[in-house]
């Protein structure tokens, strides 16, 4: 034992119960570290105090300004030194992870003798922005970590007003709900904008999240300035023998109630075999030899409820690539707000569509960088500014999808009215 | 000094986010945007099958989140005796091991549970919590997460392990009111009920004033000549106690022991699937922020959650459960006080009132 343990009854208390426990975890570094034994020393207190004692400063690496999170102890004992001496830096350096989260023990293990040698031995798997933290370094040894880590293949994340490390979902790699190459869109778009993220410059963070279908794995529209979603645009594909033996497993009660009754805008219904409509947006599926679903697709709002209860036996379509929303982020200051629409559909198969996804997200972070205000996100920006002020200023053309329904007030300027009208009549026309 | 430091450092290979398919389950690489379906034989274990007729099975399994290295040497281990050596790690840091043989799966499971990693967090059950670093690491935490999170998990670990929830419950914490844990199901987020106490012998020389001002959401801080010093000062009545002049200006001290407590949210919800994505909706507070182990809190979730589970029909998530009782209803089965503090009065708020005749009796 390299260090005598502080007395930790509170932190002893979270040994017990099924849960694998990070205190144990601690207490396995401390054997060895009297680095941890401080820690565990100063997280006591926390618990008894209820009060944090970490504070920030500017530690970094060389050629870099961000992807460091520097903590400096602030509690400190009567003569102003720190209470628990070996722990009083504890920085954490955040790393990219790769798309979908996918590693291999040798990768692994490789981050772990790393971070023995140099850091505390605490890894997260994973922050909440995405980044395998590395917890607990010197600013001594941060270099050092850094160093080794580089060479790995692996680059450091975003911290402060720059781009932020992004997360994908699983995806194409094994979901057949992958609605584009998501590793390759998100790693083809942050490996784009590696100087906002190392050289942190912008007003505020800027988050690109990528989720492969719209159930939003990654919580892309609650969370992301701008959020790459999943979807398809011809019919939704069927397959029989699957459908049936969904059926045969689960009856009537369940397609009835499950699947038909939840449609949020009852483009399915549940037909006889002999009354099934044909039709250019008709999918239809038997599920026995009487009964069969009907779904109208230009009803369908591809919200995946019914592909979720039905795998395989409905699936999206063919033609498929991916929704744009700007703008979400949790309430400082203004309150929550949603992504919002502003791309519904652009194909994401080859190099060329990704280009212009690459560019898309460009003509979003510098108007950010030219027209938010300090500290402000692109979605508090739209809604100072107004979504229509954003658009013109990105070159994007008003679309109805993009809104829940027009305007119910009649105040605002429309002396513009009938200019707008030739030119949309004009390019109907060209 | 040490030589390291004297010497000229390296310059950084800005490699950017590595390619994920170096590390990608071979059979995921064959198959990659070729998968048919999926189901799942039982709780925790995914098993997709591919157009090429190929079929992976996929084995979940709970983690601390924060973990020593020992823990993931142990997960490799696990992954290189039972598994086929790859890993994954899913948003809620369960993770998962990928195997192409579905005789390695029971093993697999038992290696997993003698080693004291749950399997399950797949489908309709209560996965892990998100949560975020607390005061093991954050620089402005009210409460820790962490321990929070393994004292709610110890009591939420059989419904980690079956699927037996209407759908699937996501739960996250946070240990202030920028809520990095994120929208859910169910939310554990602190609250602050008191104004900030200033230092007014720190700010001149640590906060740079008028961005402390700005980031005010109501306007209630202003310049002010403290006993001689430049400070700012709140106007009290006014304050929300949201703490975001915090970060910027830590001498405005929002976290306090006593009167910093813990707010429940529930009904967040991300996905498209049925109705739109929602927010989630502040239904208790004034909990204690009580370590080791937070038991009103645990109290409080544990309630909402056995009712939803109870009352709540397939496929509901908490948003559709409640959109179909009602709110009163929600209130009234899971023994709640709906108090005036829960009246949205924040910008936007009429769009939360009932603008209607639609009442439940």
């Amino acid at each position: 034992m390299a260090k005598e343990m502080h007395e930790t009854p509170n932190l002893d208390e979270l040994e017990s119960g099924p849960w694998p426990s990070f205190v144990t975890g601690l207490k396995r570094l401390a054997k060895d570290k009297g680095y941890m034994v401080d820690l565990l020393g100063q997280l006591e207190t926390s618990y008894k105090t209820r009060k944090g004692y970490w504070k920030g400063g500017t530690v970094s690496v060389f050629g870099y300004g961000g992807g460091v999170i520097p903590r400096f102890t602030e509690l400190k004992d009567e003569n102003g030194e720190p209470a628990f001496p070996e722990a009083a830096e504890f920085h954490t350096l955040r790393i990219m992870p790769p798309p979908g989260m996918h590693y291999n023990t040798d990768i692994l293990r490789k981050f772990c003798d790393i971070w023995e040698r140099h850091g505390s031995g605490l890894i997260a798997l994973h922050g909440q922005s995405g980044d395998i933290m590395l917890q607990g370094c010197t600013t001594e040894n941060v270099q050092k970590a850094w160093d080794e880590i580089n060479v790995l293949g692996f680059d450091l994340g975003g911290a402060g007003p720059a781009v932020r490390t992004s997360m994908s979902c699983c995806g194409a790699a094994r979901c057949e709900q992958s609605c584009y190459n998501e590793p390759e869109a998100h790693r083809v778009v942050i490996n784009n904008f590696l100087d906002d993220i190392h050289r942190p410059a912008l007003p505020y963070k800027f988050k690109f999240k990528f989720s492969g279908c719209p159930n939003d794995c990654m919580n892309s529209i609650q969370r992301a300035d701008m959020a790459v979603i999943g979807t398809w645009r011809d019919n939704m594909q069927t397959d029989e023998a699957l459908a049936k033996k969904w059926f045969a497993k689960h009856g009537m009660n369940e397609l009835v109630n499950d699947v038909v009754a939840r449609c949020p805008t009852k483009a399915i219904q549940l037909k006889e075999v002999k009354d099934v409509k044909a039709g250019d947006s008709i999918s239809a599926v038997a599920v026995s030899d009487t009964h069969c679903l009907e779904i109208d697709n230009r009803d369908c709002v591809r919200c995946m409820h019914c592909i979720n209860v039905m795998t395989g036996a409905l699936a999206p379509g063919k033609d498929r690539g991916a929704a744009i929303l700007v703008g979400g982020k949790r309430t400082l200051k203004i309150g929550d707000l949603m992504g919002t629409l502003i791309v519904p559909f652009m194909k994401l198969d080859t190099d060329e569509d990704r280009e212009k996804l690459v560019e898309l997200g460009k003509t979003m972070l510098d108007f950010f960088a030219d027209n938010a205000l300090e500290h402000e996100r692109t979605g508090e920006m739209i809604e100072r500014i107004g979504l229509v002020a954003f658009l013109e200023g990105i070159g994007l053309e008003v679309d109805p999808n993009m809104v829940s329904q027009p305007r119910t007030n009649p105040y605002v300027r429309m002396d513009g009215w009938d200019e707008e009208v030739a030119k949309i009549n004009a390019k109907q026309n060209a | 000094m040490s030589q390291a430091q004297a010497a000229t450092p390296r310059r950084p290979i800005e490699c950017g986010v590595p390619d994920a398919k170096q590390y990608m389950h071979p059979t995921l690489v064959k198959n990659f945007g070729n998968w048919k379906y999926h189901d799942r034989p039982r709780p925790g274990v995914l098993h997709h099958v591919s157009h090429s007729g190929e079929e992976v099975w996929t084995v979940r399994a709970g983690t601390q989140r924060q973990m020593d290295v020992y823990t993931i040497r142990k997960l490799c281990d696990i992954a290189d005796q039972f598994a086929e050596g790859h890993v994954r790690f899913t948003i809620r840091s369960n993770i998962e091991y990928i195997v192409a043989d579905e005789k390695k799966v029971a093993p697999l499971i038992e290696a997993l549970e003698k080693s004291g990693f749950p399997v399950g967090g797949t489908g309709n059950s209560i996965t892990m919590v998100a949560h975020t670093q607390g005061w093991l690491h954050c620089d402005i935490p009210g409460t820790d997460a962490s321990g929070v999170v393994k004292s709610m998990m110890d009591q939420l670990y059989e419904e980690f392990k079956r699927e037996e929830m209407p759908n699937r419950v996501h739960i996250s914490t946070s240990c202030c009111e920028i809520n990095c844990g994120g929208q859910a199901d169910i939310a554990v987020i602190i609250q602050h009920t008191k104004p900030p106490v200033i230092n007014h012998d720190l700010v001149a020389n640590v906060c740079e004033r008028p961005a402390v001002v700005a980031r005010c959401p109501v306007a209630a801080i202003r310049p002010a000549l403290v006993n001689g010093k430049p400070s700012l000062e709140v106007d009290e009545k006014k304050c929300v106690c949201c703490g975001a002049c915090f970060p910027p200006c830590p001498p405005m001290q929002i976290n306090d022991p006593e009167h910093s407590k813990l707010a429940i949210w529930v009904g967040g919800k991300n996905a498209n699937a049925r109705g739109k994505p929602t927010f989630m909706k502040m239904v208790a507070a004034g909990l204690p922020n009580n370590p080791p182990r937070w038991p009103e809190v645990n109290e409080v979730v544990g309630r909402i959650l056995h009712t939803y589970k109870a009352d709540a029909r397939p496929w509901e998530r908490m948003a559709d459960w409640i959109e179909r009782i009602g709110w009163p209803r929600f209130f009234e089965k899971t023994g709640l006080p709906f108090t005036k503090y829960l009246i949205d009065d924040w910008r936007g708020a009429r769009a939360n009132l009932n603008a209607s005749t639609h009442i439940r009796f």
